[in-house]
């Protein structure tokens, strides 16, 4: 009887879950310029097979690059030949473009599945700095782009790429007055969004498990704060944190054993930490204050969080047994939403400004080296890109809630948005 | 003196709803008239269907008066909706009140149970405005007891900017997004 009425549960509040279900494509917009970004161009992979290339690589692989912020690709209405080889390629055209790095390639039909080949050429010497052969079922084509764009990153810059990573975000749309709330999970240029959870009730904070299968979340579906862990893959959850007052802000530990959560009792709002296996919490911070939205260091020893206990949101580190407290945020009157670079080394942060507007900043976890990074206006929800190079935020443009995404290096900023949807609360994948 | 005036008003909302009663029989005798026009007759059956309707929900005493009490906008639980501001979780006087209405019903019917929601408008952090949206509806609750509610009648609960009341990104729709919800269930 009990059985039957969990398993209802879900469907009294009117919530289905959708292991995968696509949705609208995300329309994407590069919005700021690059500077002192590498110049290259990818030539469109050669194609010999029946109708059009099913996927076109160097667009999504340019796309990538220049998304970063550290690469200028070269638009191809400036190409002069689309050579797919080494052996085909004038140096001297390309030299005379300013272009330092080429990229070629080919696709090629193979019974069921491609085989694809790619060189990363150096304009200068000629030489070829790497080239490989794969061969990938129907539907990985774009997969594999992202996978070349990691290479090419990596290659040129020293330092892993992050085009191969996931994005999660909720979504929110409002029909004359009915809502509907998504859970969404996307490729991290926006591509292939899948929808694995809708509700008629809000859905807030989603947080990747360190092995990217499972996101935690809070859920509204009980009338009230609840926080849920659902496996990406296979859609099964499980309500982990149902204490009375707020349950929310979930953050995995890098063990993935634990959840920083925050609890409300008595309207002291504090942090603590969960374990999963047990569902026992232990209170992390203990203030009169709102302490919150707390993230882990990448060694597990200390935790950032939110706390008003100085007057307005500032960001504080503490040790995990709740020892040595100390704030690391001291520019303006509002620091909010910590998240933490991969190597433990940069904080990113909703910062207000001096004129009002909240804009993603970054420092040292320190707080040495705070500097602003975006102009500013309703950024909210900055999560850092697995390699530490961009930060994904909620932001507003021309009235509408959009994903952007800005880089640490140059100024390349990006919105993604959906018509008809307020898009916010991103997490970037491990 | 608050509640005095509240039970005066009660026998008005109370008088009323007899007077309501007696119209519709006063119509079903015209029901027997010849000569009606289409149009009067189909009016004539909707007045029916609503009437139905009422008789219906007055069935069960309770929840029909605590219905009419809620939709009424002559009623002062009709009200149900505090507004704040920016970063703050003061009550502001103009809404003392309301949430003196709603007290003195809350201690008139000990078995009422409310839950008050608090939320934000949508400037900066969201899991930062969830807990500012419970601190304010914590400040609702404690007014509500205060003014003769009990502890234990009110549930509060925040939305946060989650589930904001106007969808616009500007001073109105902020304004009309701080605020605290009565929820009668």
């Amino acid at each position: 009887m009990r059985k039957t009425f969990a398993r209802l549960r879900p469907l009294l509040f009117g919530l289905l879950l959708l292991p995968v279900l696509a949705r609208a494509e995300l329309v994407i917009e590069i919005t700021g310029g690059a500077e002192a970004a590498i110049p290259i161009a990818v030539v469109p992979f050669a194609w010999d097979g029946d109708g059009e290339l099913p996927e076109d690589m160097a667009r999504v692989i340019d796309a990538n690059l220049a998304r970063s912020g550290q690469f200028e690709p070269l638009a191809r209405s400036e190409f002069i030949e689309t050579p797919a080889r080494r052996e085909d390629v004038r140096f001297p055209n390309w030299r005379a473009l300013g272009i330092d790095n080429l990229v070629v390639g080919a696709v090629e039909r193979d019974g069921n599945s491609y085989r694809v080949r790619y060189e990363l050429l150096d304009v200068f010497t000629g030489q070829r700095q790497e080239g490989k052969n794969f061969r990938v079922a129907d539907d990985a084509l774009r997969t594999l782009a992202h996978v070349i764009s990691d290479e090419i990153y990596e290659i040129l810059l020293g330092r892993p790429g992050a085009f191969n990573s996931r994005i999660a975000y909720v979504t929110m749309e409002d029909r004359d007055g009915e809502r509907r709330w998504r859970l969404l999970v996307a490729d991290a240029d926006g591509h292939e969004p899948q929808t694995i959870l809708t509700s008629s009730e809000p859905l807030m904070s989603p947080a990747w498990s360190p092995d990217g299968e499972k996101l935690a979340y809070v859920s509204f579906e009980g009338r009230r704060s609840e926080v849920f862990v659902q496996n990406v893959g296979s859609g099964d959850r499980d309500k982990v944190a149902s204490f009375e007052g707020i349950n929310s802000a979930p953050a995995w530990s890098p063990d993935s054993r634990r959840l920083s959560i925050t609890r409300s009792r008595g309207g002291q709002t504090d942090v603590y930490v969960l374990n999963l296996n047990s569902r026992e919490t232990r209170q992390v911070t203990d203030s009169m204050s709102i302490d919150t939205e707390a993230v882990w260091m990448p060694d597990g020893r200390s935790l950032l969080f939110t706390s008003d206990r100085a007057g307005g949101p500032q960001i504080y580190r503490v040790n995990a047994d709740g020892s040595g407290t100390r704030r690391i945020s001291y520019e303006g009157n509002y620091n909010a939403s910590p998240t933490v670079s991969p190597d433990g080394r940069h904080v990113a942060m909703v910062h207000r400004r001096s004129n009002g507007r909240f804009a993603i900043a970054v420092q040292d976890v320190d707080g040495e080296n705070f500097r602003v990074l975006t102009p500013g206006g309703h950024d909210e929800s900055p999560s850092f890109a697995p390699n530490g190079a961009m930060v994904l935020y909620a932001t507003r443009a021309d009235g509408r809630s959009v994903l952007g995404t800005v880089s640490l290096f140059g100024d390349a900023r990006q919105t993604m948005s959906t018509a008809g949807e307020r898009i916010r609360e991103p997490a970037w994948s491990p | 003196m608050n509640r005095k005036s509240f039970y005066r008003w009660l026998l008005i909302a109370l008088m009323a709803l007899v007077l309501a009663a007696c119209a519709t029989t006063d119509e079903e005798r015209v029901d027997d008239d010849e000569g009606l026009t289409d149009e009067e007759l189909a009016e004539l059956e909707r007045d029916r269907a609503s009437e139905a309707r009422g008789v219906e929900g007055r069935r069960s005493l309770e929840g029909s008066e605590l219905e009419e009490l809620l939709n009424d906008p002559n009623s002062p639980l009709s009200r149900r909706t505090v507004y704040f501001e920016f970063d703050s979780s003061e009550i502001r006087e103009r809404d003392v009140s309301i949430l003196e209405a709603h007290a003195a019903f809350l201690s008139d019917h000990p078995d009422q149970r409310i839950a008050v929601e608090g939320h934000t408008d949508e400037r900066g952090s969201p899991e930062y405005n969830l807990a500012l949206g419970e601190r304010r509806a914590i400040a609702v609750k404690r007014a509500l007891v205060l003014y003769g509610a009990s502890d234990d009648q009110i549930r509060v609960t925040s939305y946060g900017e989650e589930n904001p009341a106007a969808l616009g990104s500007d001073e109105e729709s902020w304004s009309r997004n701080r605020r605290g919800e009565l929820v009668y269930r």
